[in-house]
């Protein structure tokens, strides 16, 4: 387990090494100079050279690709071209809407797959499996910040229970949870699909097998079976796309925030892309990336403990 | 032939039809506006309705599936036409250093939200169709690629490939006559589903302002216009979300219909 955990470690520090190089790479290659762009058309060239100096955009490339890095790694993400103020505090201020958004829609979406996925797979072929399984492929087909659109005017404008949009803050946490929830069932719904259709076929393949028939020659009664040495065994699979589906929530938050007015990361990106404020964007973009990295580690590392199969393959 | 396959192929060339009528003929013209006629319900001279400018939303939906269909389908051209060669040679070299490359290449790229990647392509290079392409087929070589070689590899322990071997076939000859034509159905099923999920990723990044820009119309930008109108007028909006979710559920339907009709072994992947 210690060779695996460490072989894993190797590879998971070189992704973020080159995934954190793409980055810099793309913002660099980016057309337009950040100092010409925050001066306006009729900026002095000494006045722009100054201020390419003092955002140490006059170093050479290298130079700075070490020194963003370095930042990030002792918390500092660097200072914003357009406020002036500490990238990472700006994200922190931020996180506390789109991380708790982003957990919340995982929440639902497993209560709501789980139970949907072995119902499908415990009565195969039936009503139930069919209603599941059209359900599904409903939910993989509705763009989510269309179904937040319809959730909004069915239960914001027509209902009135939910407001359309914004967010009070967290002083007051029952309203802050509320404001948060028609956004989460919006991101919610077509990983839910998903996770149902997994967690069905997971189920399937594990009730062929010969533990389970044995289980049940042993007198177990179906439900029994899959209660207690199915859902166990078809808990893999189930895992690994719940990883992924973090970084599918996370994603899908900067669309979602985007139909609630949410003030999350998604509208930092968005006006920092359009202030060309690229030292945000890039740090923002990088955290995502470090977060869906780390989750899907997490998640290796999880089921090679869980599956000692799965240490000697890889 | 199974009912899935038959709603499924009828709903996509429903939409596919439309896109290709509206190059010749639309209920109207989505580039005049009709202030007076403007957020009209559906109506016998307006099937759907009209938008906040009075032009008519069935034809900007059969303009606006055009988009769509054209960045879907060359972001899946993107991913095919790299990801399988791709694909074809990691698995004719097996364990190798190509092989490997390829491998964490594609581990990297899956590491990647694909969504906010596409944002920041396009929010860097500038907003439009062209950028949407790139920044979406980028994601589909690496599917294409796992998905080839993970087929591949198990053709490549088989009988009649050992036969070709032995007759003194190249690696390149054998993949190219033998390995790829027996991942075909393969392909063509994952290519159904990865098309499907084009479509969604580019109304996300038309609806945020990143895709194909106005005057062209799209589903996404539609959708982003009708927002603040959603209490005025509903049908705005829920027009060209219903084109969006009928188009995927077809092109869905159709992928599982075709996979249950060539070979319901297939494994396709699902992200």
């Amino acid at each position: 387990m210690l060779r695996y955990t460490l072989k894993r470690l190797a590879s998971l520090v070189l992704s973020l090494i080159v995934a954190s190089a793409v980055i810099f790479l793309v913002v660099e290659v980016a057309p337009g100079d950040t100092a010409s762009f925050m001066l306006g058309l009729n900026a002095q060239p000494d006045t722009i050279a100054a201020l390419r100096a003092e955002l140490g955009l006059d170093q050479p490339k290298l130079t700075r690709y070490v020194s963003w890095v370095g930042g990030m790694l002792t918390g500092d993400f660097g200072t914003s071209y357009t406020y002036r103020t500490p990238v990472a505090d700006m994200i922190a201020d931020r996180l506390w809407i789109s991380l708790p958004l982003a957990l919340y829609a995982l929440t639902l979406s497993t209560l709501l797959a789980f139970p949907a996925g072995i119902l499908a797979a415990s009565r195969r072929g039936g009503a139930g499996d069919v209603s599941v399984m059209t359900a599904t492929q409903l939910g993989v087909a509705i763009p989510n910040f269309w179904f937040a659109m319809l959730l909004v005017l069915v239960f914001a404008i027509n209902l009135r229970w939910f407001s359309a949009g914004g967010f009070p803050g967290w002083d007051d946490p029952v309203a802050a949870v509320k404001a948060l929830t028609l956004p989460a069932i919006a991101l919610a719904l077509p990983q839910a699909a998903i996770l149902a259709r997994v967690m069905r076929s997971a189920l399937i393949d594990i009730l062929g097998e010969d533990f389970i028939r044995t289980a049940r020659a042993k007198g177990l009664t179906r439900s029994q079976a899959l209660w207690r040495h199915g859902l166990r065994n078809a808990m893999i699979p189930v895992l690994t796309i719940l990883g992924l589906q973090f970084a599918f929530l996370l994603a899908g938050a900067i669309i979602i925030e985007q139909v609630f007015f949410l003030p999350g990361l998604g509208r930092l990106i968005f006006q920092a892309i359009t202030q060309r404020d690229l030292i945000v964007v890039e740090s923002v973009v990088m955290l995502l990336v470090f977060a869906v990295i780390i989750v899907n580690f997490a998640v290796d590392l999880a089921y090679a403990a869980v599956d000692p199969r799965l240490r000697s393959r890889s | 032939m199974s009912r899935a396959l038959i709603l499924g192929a009828a709903l996509s060339a429903l939409f596919l039809g439309a896109a290709l009528l509206s190059f010749a003929w639309t209920p109207a013209d989505v580039t005049g506006m009709d202030i007076p006629n403007r957020l009209k319900p559906p109506s016998a001279d307006n099937l759907l309705g009209t938008d906040h400018f009075g032009r008519d939303i069935l034809s900007m939906i059969m303009v606006g599936a055009r988009t769509s269909i054209a960045v879907a389908l060359v972001a899946v051209g993107i991913g095919m036409g790299l990801g399988v060669p791709l694909g074809l040679a990691a698995a004719a070299n097996a364990g190798g250093l190509l092989d490997e490359l390829i491998g964490r290449a594609n581990d990297l790229i899956f590491a990647f939200p694909s969504l906010v990647i596409a944002i920041l392509i396009t929010a860097i290079f500038g907003a439009g169709a062209v950028n949407a392409i790139i920044a979406i087929g980028i994601f589909n070589i690496p599917v294409f690629a796992r998905l080839t070689r993970g087929a591949a590899l198990s053709l490549w322990t088989r009988d009649f490939i050992l036969a070709a071997r032995v007759a003194g076939k190249s690696r390149l000859r054998i993949s190219a006559e033998h390995i790829l034509p027996n991942v075909a159905n393969l392909l063509i099923v994952q290519g159904t589903i990865q098309f499907s999920l084009g479509i969604l990723a580019e109304a996300g990044l038309s609806y945020v302002g990143l895709g194909a820009q106005p005057p062209i119309p799209s589903w996404g930008r539609m959708l982003a216009d009708a927002q603040t109108m959603v209490s005025l007028a509903p049908h705005v909006a829920i027009m060209p979300g219903l084109a969006i979710v009928l188009t995927v559920l077809g092109l869905n339907l159709l992928g599982d219909g075709l996979r249950d009709a060539l070979d319901p072994r297939l494994k396709v992947l699902r992200t």
